[in-house]
């Protein structure tokens, strides 16, 4: 024995096995009934989706198993088109797989690479044309369309510049002012300390000026969450505590995290939660986060009654709310 | 000659006096295509995306892309007089009067879905049979560049109805853009035409999503295909099949059938999950208000995963100089996917760089003949399968009583943890498979006959394998690891020294095998029975 390992060898393509119907031409009948009968199924699926559109009701429904009710006319049409798509591909397939030649074919690959020869001509036509251009000895004229090209370049960046304008201090500022009403969302009515029972919560918005309109702008930057607890519940620092009335605490709805609505409070554990992305506030504990990824508590809104008895903010906010940017300081 | 051959002859004459067609023709309707079911993968991509731009072109006719306020009085009456934007209005109108509105509504969602599932089922196709080697890195950086598009051609495609659940993922965009340090805020304003939801986002994103996006997508398909053509299909190891020929069967007419059979096929499935499967039933959720929120929140499967990331992200943010940068943003929503679609970009060229292997590859490697790339394959997957999870963790806890904290702490530990145990064991498991085929070439296929023998001692008879089979099981090539100098001439190590060093590590490792079976161990089996 030599010390040349010797490989296993390859066999080459295996012999082809011929199928029923190349031999059989009861077999390729069939096979050619068959494809026929698909193709035929396709066809009364398009009738199906024709019937449906034109003579099943809008309003009709019908209940299928499993599905449940659902809108007659849009089955219809979804199935037929189904049927009809689904029986051109399946006869398609099996005309190729039965009828036609299942014979492999081996072909050839060739390399990518061009010929050295190729390649040095190709290097030679560059060369050649840049030269004639002359883009090497004219430095004044590479340097100029350099510059020409680069401006030209600030040109649609220059053009969106209207596309918004500049932030300044929008994100800062929402708009809650000392003595604003909070109303309920929806039905804009003020509110009293005693609508709100222990344990309730409710969605308020700022009480709009007479003929003033409310945009979803606003909606996204003042909505702002009533929760009232006993007081003594409570953990709060001393000047925290001094901006709840009566047990009701007021936080901006919107997270700090990401911007969503925080609307799910649980009111065993005092905890509001961010559908979102799971941040679980503490409100006992002027909405600190206790778990997931928000990083900042969501911002406080210093609340009182105004004479007649209504909440009202008794100052803006103190911080910007929602999710952080660049030049949001704290 | 029958009349129709002469109208069809004269036909084909006229376009080639004017075109030279025939020639061009003539070869490559017999362009020999190799058969494997996981070819048809790529096919199921182009045959969606076919069938989004259909649908897509249908809904456009109804649909109003306008932030304008309107009341609704439409036929669904449960939202009857409540304010909605002009595009969930329409979006309403398609799903309730147009005749089979809702029907394209949902194949189009549904086509966009399985647009999604077919793009990475493809690429893991690719990846790890190592179809993207040499000569097909352009194909691959194309693909992964579809993939990224399809990813916001998606997202942006379910935020144009402008129903409560869409308008949170806008929110959500929103969020992320302006937690880009510096610029984030500028960037915000001007994509939103000011303050948070304004009315000018929607009809923006329109445009992106039915015109920019996807002429862009046309074009890189074209250059996809176009690839694929000239270079010619891959084809899986096998006897008879070489590195310098492709076996298959011919275009036309087999490949035409089956081809074009085949896309009539996925629009059929699309249009019976259109017709059955009801998606994204916008109607339910009601119109998008920054106040409200439905718990539950999702967003499509291939977003799933980053907004995974983003809620097993720690609750980091810097606070310095009068400015904030949100690292719970940043990390998960920019920094890690950036990082994992440029290494996904970059693979054939590093994987090349650490094996020294600089050749053409037209045959297709079995995952366990290359134990380190699928071992990476699968620690990838299983950290963007962990981060999937964990997208879905409020649903999960649901379902099955846990609560948030143990998703999310699971999570938050099984993404760093499990990749790598996923690299070790997919890592064992090809070596063993390996070993796997060698004793199969070597000793045959167990058949479980057991044979007493007159000595009394019971044995398995083995049957040898087919030639083909151990062919298909020894062909691969194994490779050397790099051997490259790790002291220079003067026996001194220099940076340069360094970097060969290293890549001498990683080939190594990459080297791992277990001997292929050959004639000549073949050979002293026989003598020793």
């Amino acid at each position: 024995m030599t010390n040349d390992i010797e490989p296993i060898k390859d066999p080459g393509l295996p012999a082809h096995v011929h199928r029923k119907a190349d031999s059989d031409p009861i077999a390729a009948a069939r096979a050619e009934r068959q494809v026929a009968i698909l193709f035929g199924l396709s066809a009364v699926g398009t009738l199906l989706l024709i019937y449906s559109y034109i003579f099943v009701k809008n309003d009709k429904f019908i209940f299928i198993p499993i599905i449940g009710e659902t809108g007659a006319q849009q089955l219809g049409i979804g199935m037929g088109m189904a049927i009809a798509l689904f029986c051109i591909g399946a006869g398609a397939i099996h005309w190729a797989k039965t009828l036609m030649p299942d014979e492999e074919v081996i072909a050839q690959r060739h390399e990518f690479r061009s010929d050295d020869e190729d390649r040095a001509e190709f290097v030679k036509t560059v060369k050649a044309g840049a030269s004639a251009a002359g883009l090497g000895r004219r430095p004044l004229i590479k340097r100029s369309l350099g510059l020409a090209l680069g401006l030209s370049g600030l040109t649609p960046l220059l053009l969106l510049r209207d596309l918004g304008p500049l932030p300044k201090d929008n994100l800062q500022k929402t708009s809650w002012k000392a003595g604003m009403r909070l109303v309920t969302d929806p039905g804009d009515r003020p509110i009293r300390p005693e609508d709100l029972e222990v344990g309730a919560v409710a969605q308020t918005l700022p009480q709009l000026a007479p003929g003033e309109e409310r945009t979803l702008n606003n909606i996204g930057k003042d909505a702002v969450l009533l929760i009232r607890l006993r007081p003594e519940e409570f953990n709060l620092t001393a000047e925290r505590l001094s901006w709840t009335h009566e047990g009701i605490i007021a936080f901006s709805k919107i997270c700090s995290h990401m911007g969503c609505a925080v609307a799910l409070y649980e009111q065993q554990t005092k905890h509001l939660l961010c559908p979102c992305h799971q941040s679980t506030f503490d409100v006992t504990r002027a909405a600190k986060v206790i778990f997931g990824p928000a990083a900042r508590p969501l911002p406080q809104l210093n609340i009182t009654v105004d004479a007649e008895g209504f909440l009202v903010a008794r100052t803006p906010f103190t911080e910007p709310i929602g999710p952080s940017f660049w030049e949001r300081s704290s | 000659m029958t009349a129709r051959e002469r109208i069809a002859g004269n036909v084909a004459g006229y376009v080639d006096d004017r075109t030279g067609a025939a020639k061009w023709m003539k070869k490559n309707l017999t362009k020999v295509f190799p058969d494997h079911w996981s070819f048809l993968l790529g096919e199921i991509c182009l045959y969606s995306f076919v069938i989004l731009l259909l649908s897509g072109t249908f809904l456009t006719f109804w649909f109003d892309p306008s932030q304008r306020e309107v009341i609704y009085d439409g036929g669904y009456l449960p939202l009857s007089g409540v304010k909605m934007s002009a595009a969930y209005a329409s979006t309403l109108h398609i799903s309730f009067e147009v005749r089979g509105g809702l029907l394209m509504r949902q194949i189009h969602h549904w086509a966009a879905l399985i647009f999604m599932v077919g793009i990475v089922v493809h690429l893991l196709r690719v990846y790890f049979t190592g179809a993207f080697r040499k000569p097909r890195e352009f194909n691959w950086i194309i693909g992964v560049g579809l993939l990224t598009l399809g990813i916001v051609e998606g997202f942006l495609g379910y935020s144009l109805p402008d129903d409560l659940l869409s308008g949170t993922g806008i929110r959500i965009a929103e969020a992320i853009i302006q937690a880009v340090p510096l610029v984030g805020s500028y960037i915000a304003f001007f994509a939103f035409g000011g303050t948070f939801p304004g009315e000018a986002f929607i009809p923006r994103i329109y445009t992106v999503h039915v015109l920019l996006l996807p002429g862009i997508f046309l074009a890189l398909i074209t250059v996809h295909l176009m690839l694929v053509w000239y270079q010619k299909h891959t084809q899986f190891p096998g006897p008879g099949r070489t590195e310098k020929n492709v076996v298959g069967y011919p275009l036309m007419p087999v490949y035409m059938a089956k081809a074009g059979g085949f896309f009539f096929i996925v629009f059929g499935v699309t249009a019976f999950l259109g017709a059955v499967a009801s998606i994204n039933p916008i109607w339910l959720y009601g119109p998008y208000t920054p106040g409200q929120i439905s718990a539950g929140s999702q967003p499509d499967w291939y977003m799933g995963w980053l907004d995974g990331l983003v809620r097993m992200s720690p609750p980091l943010e810097t606070h310095a100089f009068g400015h904030t940068i949100s690292w719970n943003i940043l990390l998960p929503g920019l920094i890690l996917p950036g990082i994992m679609f440029t290494g996904l970009a970059l693979y054939p060229f590093i994987e090349s760089w650490a094996t020294g292997d600089k050749r053409e590859h037209h045959l297709l490697d079995r995952p366990r003949n290359v134990p380190n790339r699928t071992a990476i394959g699968a620690m990838a997957l299983t950290f963007t399968l962990v981060s999937l999870l964990n997208g879905g963790n409020d649903i999960i806890a649901q379902q099955f009583n846990l609560t948030i904290n143990q998703m999310m702490w699971f999570s938050r530990i099984g993404v760093l943890v499990l990749p790598p145990i996923a690299f070790i064991v997919t890592k064992r498991l090809c070596l063993s498979l390996q070993r796997a085929d060698r004793d199969l070439v070597l000793h045959g296929r167990e058949t479980g006959r057991l044979v007493r023998m007159p000595n009394g001692e019971f044995t398995e008879i083995h049957e040898p394998i087919s030639a083909e089979k151990a062919w298909l099981l020894t062909s691969h090539e194994q490779i050397a690891p790099l051997e490259l100098p790790e002291l220079d001439s003067a026996g001194v190590r220099n940076p340069g020294v360094l970097k060969n060093k290293l890549r001498n590590r990683i080939s190594r490792a990459a080297a791992v095998a277990v001997p292929k079976a050959t004639e000549t161990d073949r050979l002293e089996l026989e003598d020793h029975h």
